[in-house]
């Protein structure tokens, strides 16, 4: 039986269905969800609210979309060979001349440094700067925004990896349970009690992390919050009756792991899901904060929270990080509270 | 006079209407039987008598009284008193009724406590004179036992003296045997039946078993669909019933018998010397894990269009040796199936053999996976065994199956809880037959179900089997259904056969002892 014989059925599945309506009928859950929804897909054209870099120019007749390319700054009879700095006067005048520019609503990027302040940084919030800048001079709105996209991109990421890992750990030890079950358990054991902080400071000393390393290293110890969830569902499962008689059809092994077992499991891990986010989100800020995690150049919420902590006479920055912080992990809580509602049998047995 | 009077009793669940204008009349000293299908609403009335319905029910009675007392808008207080006080109640399962954590004496002396403020050493007292009524050794070692310490029918005992601890002047007791092996059963009937003589109880027994009916109660209630149908004195009732759907409950007891097999029926399957072995948790660190011998040895063999039953109760291995057989568990032995020994297969090359033998479980709720179709969970197996099948193909064989099982067409798009045990049943046993097996395990596949519904799965594998000349192996239980549907039988007691041949000849002439007791107490 193909894949997709498996999955059309989800959302004509009366129980799927029924799950949906009672999740919806969480209206704080459904609303935290699309209100979250829409923030992420906000952050995810973050170079169209917040850059450095005009969205459209018009050049001598000509349309020049310097968001998406690179333009030396001869194309609009400047000096330089190198790439045109929008912000600079001089170009401002000579696109001007001959043209417009349309700039997107924040005229900042998460690194552009705001050379113009009236008053040294970090300068408070006015007209240009929204939030305010931190000491850099850099706009405080601009670093929020790329900062919650690659917060919620690296904790997404990681929420799926680990639980793909889990999952499938899971469910060998519980469907084969025996020795391979004990040892696999014992083997977590040690492994979860690791200080995975300590061992991520102790090999960024050696290995500057990028996003991709850092998200292996975390991999490394976040992949068993499932585990022991979906092998518990897999020992309950293996022995039902439907198992069985699917064992005397001769199914593989593989098919009814997939189609008789995981959709069991499926409920708790769904259920777990924006936990794990939120506890991603929150271990990339604080490794962030402490200056261990994404490199230097990068946006982040952790590194934002620094400036707030070493700039107290600011308090702009710290207020807004912390505003930030708190409605994305509060939106993501109430998003998982309202799936557990929904994925709860005993609710809606009644 | 009666003691207790209930007349246009209505329970509601919302709109739907469970129980209809029902009303019975218990008698002093005698007991009152209320028959009827799941579903019926007669566990739902004896609840109304206390009280005690789940609280979305909606109910009214123009009268309750007990000895003359209007028992309609008492207060809760006045309510508590009644229950366990001048009310006992036996549930079905002692084993979820009783609480895991108390010793027996503390469940017994629970309700002396509540309602005769009794002492402590009074109360011990009282427990053991209890525990002599229903024939439980009067020590104090079994006063301290726990629930899982005691056998099914022990904790049925503690029930019984749980309910008698107030000396209640009526017992109700829902199904209270139903979950008990038979003989188990026996005596814990003929106990409750010498507590009504000596005690003079009058007792509401709640049942769907006509042959425990007929020799224990003096009158009887029937209900159908949350009304009475008919009721009278046992004897009548029963002999002469009035009404079409007593009679239809009457006939669909399993009778009759198997057509002899053609003598040059070929063998199928012959399997000797099957033995499986559970290790038992060890007693120390050193000394090797103990063995529990599941299944003991065991031969059998099945030729083709014949029925073999294995009798046992809980415990005997019946089940395990279906599994062993099916190669679902590890054994030892051989088995030889059309002159192939299947335990030479590996996995890979057994699958070819898993067509032609398949298995209908006991729980027709826990063998359907819920979140599949019934179209998607009857040609499961062919998408192993036939994937050369086209998509056409496939769903006109499903029709097909589901026809013979007689299921509508329309079942195919429909989710398992959309239908009823019985219809359950039939959509398991078309999984298994759209394989187009030689040999079907039946693993006590009617025992979760009603009476005129399992006489109906039983026909159905009976017309299947001489359609398509099948095998049986059919495990139960229940005397009655194995020697309606069975050539030949064997009982089963700790992992081992105690007796085996022709069901006839079991039936009329036991030889074992064990094989005796289980017939004098599935049919007295």
């Amino acid at each position: 039986m193909p894949l997709s014989t498996f999955l059309k059925p989800a959302w004509s599945n009366p129980v799927w269905a029924r799950q949906w309506q009672a999740f919806r009928s969480n209206r704080r859950g459904y609303w935290s969800l699309w209100l979250f929804l829409f923030l992420f897909i906000l952050s995810l054209g973050a170079e169209l609210v917040a850059n450095e870099k005009p969205l459209l120019v018009s050049y001598e007749g000509e349309f020049y979309v310097p968001v998406a390319k690179v333009y030396p700054e001869t194309t609009f009879g400047g000096f330089f060979e190198s790439e045109a700095n929008y912000r600079d006067p001089v170009v401002k005048d000579l696109i001007n001349d001959k043209g417009w520019m349309l700039w997107p609503p924040i005229r900042f990027s998460y690194n552009t440094i705001n050379y113009d302040l009236d008053v040294p940084a970090p300068a408070p919030p006015s007209s240009e700067n929204w939030l305010g800048t931190d000491d850099q001079g850099r706009d405080i709105l601009a670093g929020l925004i790329y900062g919650f996209r690659i917060s919620v991109l690296f904790g997404l990421i990681l929420t799926i990896l680990s639980s793909i890992v889990g999952i499938i750990v899971g469910a060998i030890q519980g469907y084969y349970g025996g020795k391979l079950d004990l040892f696999g358990q014992r083997f977590i054991e040690i492994w979860s009690s690791m200080p995975t902080l300590f061992l991520i400071i102790i090999i960024s000393s050696f290995l500057i992390p990028s996003f991709w390393t850092l998200l292996a290293i975390m991999l490394l110890f976040s992949w068993m919050t499932l585990v022991d969830l979906v092998r518990a569902e897999f020992l309950r499962c293996r022995n039902m009756d439907y198992v069985r008689s699917a064992k005397a059809m001769g199914v593989g092994t593989p098919v009814i792991m997939f189609r008789h077992m995981l959709p069991n499991a499926m409920v708790a891990t769904l259920t777990f899901l924006p936990f794990i986010l939120n506890s991603a989100v929150v271990t990339l800020t604080s490794l962030d904060f402490i200056g261990f995690g994404l490199p230097p150049d990068a946006p982040s919420l952790g590194r934002l929270v620094g400036q707030g902590k070493a700039n107290l006479h600011a308090p702009w920055i710290g207020i807004s990080v912390f505003a930030t912080l708190t409605l994305m992990l509060t939106l993501l809580v109430f998003i998982g509270e309202a799936v557990r509602d929904a994925f709860d049998t005993r609710k809606f047995l009644q | 006079m009666s003691l207790l009077t209930l007349r246009g009793l209505t329970i509601r669940f919302g709109q739907q209407r469970v129980v209809d204008d029902m009303s019975l009349d218990l008698e002093p000293g005698h007991m009152l039987a209320l028959v009827g299908e799941s579903g019926s609403g007669k566990s739902l009335t004896a609840m109304s008598l206390l009280d005690l319905l789940p609280e979305s029910a909606i109910w009214e009675a123009e009268t309750l009284t007990l000895g003359g007392e209007n028992l309609l808008g008492l207060n809760e207080n006045r309510k508590r008193s009644l229950r366990g006080g001048r009310i006992g109640t036996i549930f079905q399962e002692p084993l979820t009724a009783l609480n895991p954590l108390h010793t027996v004496e503390k469940q017994i002396s629970e309700s002396l406590f509540v309602h005769q403020g009794m002492s402590r050493q009074k109360a011990r007292e009282r427990c053991l004179e209890l525990l002599g009524q229903v024939e439980l050794p009067t020590t104090d070692e079994m006063l301290a036992r726990y629930p899982h310490q005691l056998s099914g029918g022990q904790r049925q005992r503690v029930m019984i003296a749980m309910a008698l601890a107030n000396d209640p002047q009526i017992l109700i007791a829902d199904e209270p045997t139903t979950a008990l092996d038979v003989t188990v059963q026996e005596t814990i009937l003929t106990l409750i039946k010498r507590l009504q003589n000596e005690l003079g109880l009058s007792i509401l027994l709640i049942s769907h078993d006509l042959g425990v009916v007929s020799r224990f109660a003096d009158d009887i209630v029937v209900m159908h669909n949350g009304k009475k149908v008919e009721a009278g004195p046992t004897a009548q009732v029963l002999q002469s019933p009035k009404e079409a759907y007593t009679r239809h409950l009457i006939e669909s007891e399993p009778r009759g018998k198997m057509p002899p097999l053609n003598d040059d029926a070929p063998l199928l399957l012959d399997a000797s010397d099957i033995a499986v072995t559970f290790k038992e948790r060890r007693r120390s660190l050193f000394s090797p894990a103990p063995l529990f011998h599941a299944v003991d040895r065991i031969d059998l063999n099945l030729r083709r269009g014949e029925t073999l039953g294995i009798v046992g109760e809980s415990g005997s291995g019946k089940s395990t040796l279906a599994l062993a057989l099916l190669r679902l568990i590890r054994s030892e032995g051989r088995i030889i199936m059309d002159g192939h020994d299947l335990h030479s297969l590996n996995q890979r090359q057994m699958r070819d053999w898993r067509r032609r033998l398949q298995v209908v479980f006991q729980d027709p709720f826990g063998s359907l996976n819920p979140r599949m179709t019934v179209g998607q969970i009857v040609a499961e197996g062919l998408a192993v065994h036939a994937s050369n099948l086209s998509r056409q193909e496939r769903d006109m064989k499903v029709a097909q199956i589901l026809e013979e099982v007689d299921l509508p067409a329309s079942a195919q798009g429909r989710y398992p809880h959309e239908f009823s045990g019985g219809q359950r049943q039939r959509i398991a046993i078309a999984r298994a037959l759209i394989m187009e097996p030689e040999l079907l395990i039946l693993d006590e596949p009617t025992s979760a179900l009603d009476r005129s519904v399992q006489y109906q799965i039983l026909e159905l594998l009976k017309s299947l089997q001489k359609k398509h000349d099948l095998s049986y192996l059919f495990i139960s239980h229940d005397l009655k259904v194995i020697r309606s549907i069975c050539h030949r039988v064997m009982v089963m007691k700790d992992g081992k056969v105690v007796e085996h041949g022709e069901t006839e000849a079991v039936f009329d002439q036991p030889q074992h002892g064990y094989t005796l007791k289980l017939m004098s107490a599935a049919f007295a």
